[in-house]
């Protein structure tokens, strides 16, 4: 599989939970699969998917999920030592890993090849870290959700991209619509 | 009252409870004031562009924050205040050790301060600047502004501000 259909195959799970989409066709392919007001779009500033969800976790109840992926990953390795030093339960990273930067051509991330993040989260302090292929990510973050326990997901999946237009959405309107799901 | 307590109390005064830093020799008196106080929830971070996500996750959730930082992170954090904090328009105090200034010791420092206030000024971000003491009497308007019109403002506090750095 690759991201996209990921994202089709999760979105029944995603659109009931607040969501930080990571920059790019991530975010291009969430919000044409299925947009909602509880899904934050980023539309720049590459890296800081799972920095603004812990943000997000930590400041209210609600379960976050942040969308990233492996090379944003890498942009704000730093994150994970905070994410595992500031335990939110209601928090999920979700690392969507094909080991690639795809946003830019598919150029190889260095996940792709000898890092392994899951690794990296686990020797950062972070307790529930859990691989699983693309397949098994619904299942995976269904489960991450029920438990309750702040989880680290790395799902592996191909490389890959479908054409699709840029999010045109002022930026003020995502970041509203966005706070007035946060709060209902 | 010392200046760090005074500093903090007007935070807390805002309502200010989500606080992200990246530690500061200046700020260090700061730092352990906000890790103190029960009304603030206080994140260390390893980068400042990383706080700034913080920041703007936590304001979307419901909680006033703010950054502690050094002017040399303005450097890292422009494509951050430009694309997140800015784009989106979310208000941000950057309370700010003005490394580089008169009485520093150490000149790498100020090949940053050079270029600190024409960086603030080309990203249109208001910016205060500390200098002696009394100045610190402006922060509590400066937190009313920055949340009243959601932007990033930026606290210059330089080392004559702090009384040097300890060892003149």
């Amino acid at each position: 599989m690759i991201r996209s259909e990921i994202l089709r195959e999760i979105a029944p799970i995603l659109r009931d939970q607040l969501i930080v989409c990571n920059i790019g066709l991530p975010s291009q392919e969430l919000h044409i699969i299925d947009d909602q007001p509880s899904n934050f779009y980023m539309l720049g500033t590459m890296g800081l998917s799972s920095s603004i969800g812990l943000g997000l976790a930590l400041a209210q109840d609600k379960t976050v999920i942040s969308i990233d992926g492996d090379g944003s990953v890498l942009t704000n390795l730093g994150t994970l030592p905070t994410i595992a030093n500031n335990v939110a339960n209601n928090f999920i990273l979700l690392i969507i890993d094909n080991g690639s930067y795809g946003s830019t051509g598919d150029q190889p991330t260095y996940a792709g090849k000898l890092t392994k993040l899951e690794a990296v989260a686990t020797a950062c302090g972070c307790e529930n870290v859990v691989t699983c292929q693309d397949v098994d990510t619904g299942k995976v973050l269904q489960a991450a959700i029920d438990s309750k326990q702040m989880t680290i997901i790395v799902s592996k999946c191909d490389s890959g991209n479908i054409k699709l237009p840029v999010i045109t959405k002022d930026p003020v309107v995502i970041r509203d619509r966005f706070m007035t799901a946060v709060a209902s | 009252m010392s200046i760090d307590k005074r500093i903090v109390d007007d935070l807390v005064a805002n309502d200010v409870s989500f606080v992200t830093t990246v530690p500061c020799k200046q700020l260090a008196g700061v730092i352990e004031e906000v890790d103190a106080r029960p009304e603030i929830f206080h994140i260390p971070s390893n980068k400042e562009d990383e706080g700034m996500g913080l920041c703007a996750g936590a304001w979307m959730g419901g909680k006033r924050p703010a950054i502690i930082m050094q002017n040399t992170a303005i450097g890292v954090t422009i494509n951050t205040l430009a694309t997140l904090i800015q784009y989106y328009r979310m208000p941000l105090p950057m309370i700010i050790s003005y490394r580089g200034e008169l009485r520093e010791p150490v000149a790498c420092q100020v090949e940053m301060a050079v270029h600190t206030k024409a960086l603030l000024n080309q990203m249109n971000i208001p910016t205060y600047h500390f200098h002696k003491e009394s100045d610190a009497a402006e922060l509590d308007a400066i937190l009313k502004y920055t949340f009243m019109c959601n932007k990033p403002v930026a606290i210059l506090t330089d080392a004559s501000f702090w009384g040097g750095y300890g060892d003149q």
